[in-house]
């Protein structure tokens, strides 16, 4: 029941952020979809008493494969899909949080969140840049042979 | 020669077209290339910051500078401006056509209205407030806030050209409410019906981007983005705790 709670959810919140970001209203639905496997799996882990941040990047590489899919199939720039795939993953809330924990005069807190910010964010840029290597890899080796 | 100068010129508003938009330096820098290569230009020098791009034809010609003003993400344009430079690859356009085709979307405005983004801003607050562990009875104010946050925020945007002052806007806003509705009993928990209103706001997407630029090796364009996407999580949570403080 909370996982279709969850499901419905990130749904939303990626789809209504491809409308934010004003995607294409045709990959509306696809982006939804990406950022929904996403959370889910991200979700999933950390429940599994995963790490947060290898469940962030593990997460992003799902995302990522899921956009290098639909961007073939729909033959539209990849960005469309993982830019609004990786928004339930990525640390917005936890920034923000840092910033409100400086701005308190909570400095130590503050800083420990910002850390955990750059962590989260530099394991979504792996979790994206890992799929792009395989997807680069894929691509130039028929071409050796 | 002139021929030449069509092309720097299609190049020059791709770049900018897709900077504007949020794209990639990485993205940016390679579209304008390969449009390049495409007219058979060799040698073709980019290099784009988030704020302006340079652009040369060869190694010793003339340099070409364009600056960038006003940057938002814009998947649309990026997409569109995507199926042009794959056009042009294919041969399908000659310089001057896609010149005009690019200089028509420039123009363009391809956003959803004002009270669509709105809605849209309502609904996912609501549901981050839900999925960032909050309860049900906190989605129905974390709708409302965020929906007035994000509206104010774009209002003020609007009237004032300074970015920080409408996130600061924003972030007051989603205070106020967030602490009015808990104090008349909306809602379980205050913070996370304020984390789930603020998420349309934050720069998420924006620092993910920066860490992306910087391991591509954009080492500029990913500390100013960096330093962008600070200063936006800075005005939200400065916003935010004024409410506090005068509580």
């Amino acid at each position: 029941m909370i996982i279709v709670a969850h499901l419905i959810t990130s749904f939303i919140a990626s789809a209504g952020f491809g409308i934010l970001f004003n995607a294409p209203r045709r990959d509306l639905v696809h982006s939804g979809l990406v950022g929904m496997f996403g959370w889910i799996l991200y979700y999933t882990l950390t429940t599994h008493e995963m790490d947060i941040v290898p469940a962030t990047v593990l997460g992003a590489m799902l995302v990522a494969v899921l956009s290098q899919v639909f961007a073939r199939f729909r033959k539209t720039p990849i960005i469309i899909f993982n830019i609004s795939g990786i928004i339930p993953l990525v640390p917005g809330g936890v920034a923000y949080d840092a910033m409100q924990h400086f701005v308190e005069n909570d400095y130590f807190t503050g800083v420990q969140l910002s850390a955990q910010v750059m962590l989260l964010s530099g394991g979504i840029a792996i979790g994206l840049m890992f799929s792009e290597v395989i997807n680069q890899i894929i691509r130039k080796f028929p071409a050796r042979r | 020669m002139k021929e030449h100068i069509t092309i720097v010129k299609v190049c020059l508003l791709a770049g900018k077209i897709m900077l504007k938009s949020g794209a990639e330096t990485s993205r940016v820098e390679d579209t304008m290339n390969r449009i390049a290569a495409a007219y058979d230009l060799e040698n073709v020098q980019s290099y784009a910051t988030p704020t302006a791009i340079n652009f040369s034809i060869g190694v010793a010609t003339e340099t070409n500078f364009l600056r960038i003003n006003n940057r938002s993400t814009d998947l649309h344009k990026i997409a569109v401006v995507n199926h042009i430079s794959r056009q042009i690859t294919a041969g399908e356009l000659d310089a001057r056509e896609a010149l005009r085709t690019i200089k028509h979307i420039d123009d363009k405005k391809l956003h959803f209205p004002g009270w669509v983004q709105i809605i849209a801003a309502a609904f996912v607050s609501g549901s981050f407030a839900y999925m960032f562990g909050g309860t049900w009875p906190d989605v129905l104010p974390a709708f409302i806030a965020g929906a007035a946050g994000f509206a104010g925020m774009i209002a003020c945007d609007r009237l004032v050209d300074i970015r920080f002052v409408s996130e600061f806007l924003g972030g007051f806003i989603i205070g106020i409410l967030a602490v009015a509705f808990l104090h008349y009993g909306f809602g379980a928990s205050l913070d996370r019906v304020i984390i789930g209103a603020v998420m349309p706001m934050v720069p998420g997407v924006p620092i993910t981007n920066a860490v992306r630029d910087l391991m591509a090796g954009h080492l500029v364009a990913g500390l100013s983005k960096g330093v962008e996407a600070g200063l936006t999580a800075f005005a939200i949570g400065a916003g935010i705790a004024l409410v506090f403080g005068l509580v």
